[in-house]
């Protein structure tokens, strides 16, 4: 009989041996008991650990992860995020450097670059969750210093997962999240806007993969931001306007 | 490229990212980071090669690479500690509440060769070239971890067996 193949246990434990190979250490088990115990403890082991870590398979996959992109979309995160941090600098807000429209294209893109942030989050992707509904509403209202309202999106099969207080150009921000059943993901950014009160009709800004529609409303701005189509999201905005202009 | 071929794969990942660091939360972030990574690198994956495997090297390259940042000084110290067996009887069915214990103290690098061979089932030449080391470290890794496992599951102490190859 040759000596043992420390390789060929593992090899015999893992199903990896030839059939000879596995009937030759057969005929060496028999005569070695401590082998033959060894290469048991080394099967149980791979089942016991199957056991434990397979249940694993069966869990639903968390919508974050699915959420993942391919590389385009991410770069546009980073340029979207070096966009916001120029904004929040100021150097887009100086009177000499402001063009007409730039407060309202920055309102979709501040949006949406708080989209791609907090959306794909799998731990923390709001700071008060919808239990404390009425909490959230709260304060995020005193901290913009107006009243403010989640609209109620579950009959679009959106529920809301929560919200957060995020700081933009104009100060304080307020992002609701929503979620449907497959775990995509719309928020809703509502800030404070400068100069005279005004309102502005719907508007539509494709940023990469986030559709985004937006309004000023008054002192405020609103900005509905998904990755989905337009006409999907359409539908969601109109009833969010709806609901926040009874 | 297409979306699927990388998603059909997070299941798989996730149970190995949850046996590797054990919390759900962490596993699942590691999980999130090796994606994002592979799709920055999935101009470098060659159409037909093993995709599994190719993911489970970024996974591996994320891993280390975190471990690094966070030194996980205990991990390294368990190492040390002499062989307490979890069970002192024998005979007895294992929890898997033990087995999991033992896991977490093994090395890193032999938990992720134990686990990549047990419950992943990658052949030894996929975790060589997924783990980037040589065949013959994959069964030292290997060789050491069960032993180790099953001294501290309640069998006997044994000589360290050397590797042939």
């Amino acid at each position: 009989m040759k000596p043992l193949d420390e390789a060929d246990v593992h090899g015999y434990v893992d199903g990896g041996l030839s059939e000879s190979a596995k009937a030759e250490l057969d005929v060496w088990l028999r005569a070695h008991s401590e082998d033959a115990e060894r290469v048991r403890a080394y099967a149980e082991q791979n089942a016991l650990l199957r056991s434990l870590y397979n249940p694993v398979l069966d869990e639903p996959v968390p919508a974050a992860l699915l959420a993942v992109r391919p590389p385009a979309w991410r770069r546009y995160a980073a340029a979207a995020a070096v966009f916001a941090l120029g904004v929040a600098l100021g150097w887009f807000t100086r009177g000499e450097f402001v063009a007409p429209t730039v407060a309202q294209v920055s309102i979709a893109r501040l949006a949406a670059t708080a989209h791609v942030v907090y959306a794909p989050e799998v731990r923390h992707p709001v700071e008060v969750t919808a239990k404390e509904e009425d909490h959230l509403v709260a304060w995020l209202s005193k901290r913009l210093g107006t009243t403010l309202r989640a609209p109620k999106l579950a009959p679009l099969g959106y529920e809301l997962v929560g919200g957060r207080l995020l700081s933009g150009p104009q100060g304080p921000v307020a992002q609701f999240m929503y979620q449907d059943a497959r775990g995509q993901r719309l928020t809703l950014y509502v800030s404070r806007q400068r100069g005279e009160p005004r309102d502005t009709a719907f508007r539509f800004s494709q940023e990469d993969r986030v559709s985004v529609f937006y309004w000023v409303d008054g002192n405020f701005g609103y900005a509905l931001s998904g990755e989905m189509k337009r006409d999907q999201l359409l539908q969601v905005a109109e009833i969010v306007y709806k609901q926040l202009n009874p | 490229m297409d979306r699927r071929l990388i998603v059909e794969h997070i299941p798989r990942l996730r149970r190995y990212a949850r046996a590797l660091v054990g919390d759900r939360y962490v596993a699942d972030d590691l999980v999130q980071d090796t994606l994002e990574r592979a799709w920055n690198k999935f101009y470098l994956w060659r159409p037909g090669s093993d995709l599994r495997a190719w993911l489970f090297t970024i996974m591996h390259n994320v891993f280390v690479n975190q471990a690094r940042r966070r030194r996980y000084e205990i991990e390294q110290a368990m190492d040390e500690l002499p062989a307490v067996a979890v069970r002192a009887t024998q005979g007895e069915q294992l929890e898997l509440q033990d087995v999991d214990r033992v896991l977490r103290s093994l090395p890193t690098e032999q938990r992720e060769v134990v686990l990549l061979v047990a419950v992943e089932q990658l052949t030894y030449e996929q975790v060589s070239r997924a783990l980037d080391i040589p065949i013959g470290t994959v069964m030292s890794r290997l060789s050491r971890a069960r032993e180790r496992m099953r001294q501290l599951l309640g069998g006997q102490a044994v000589t360290p067996l050397k590797v042939v190859k």
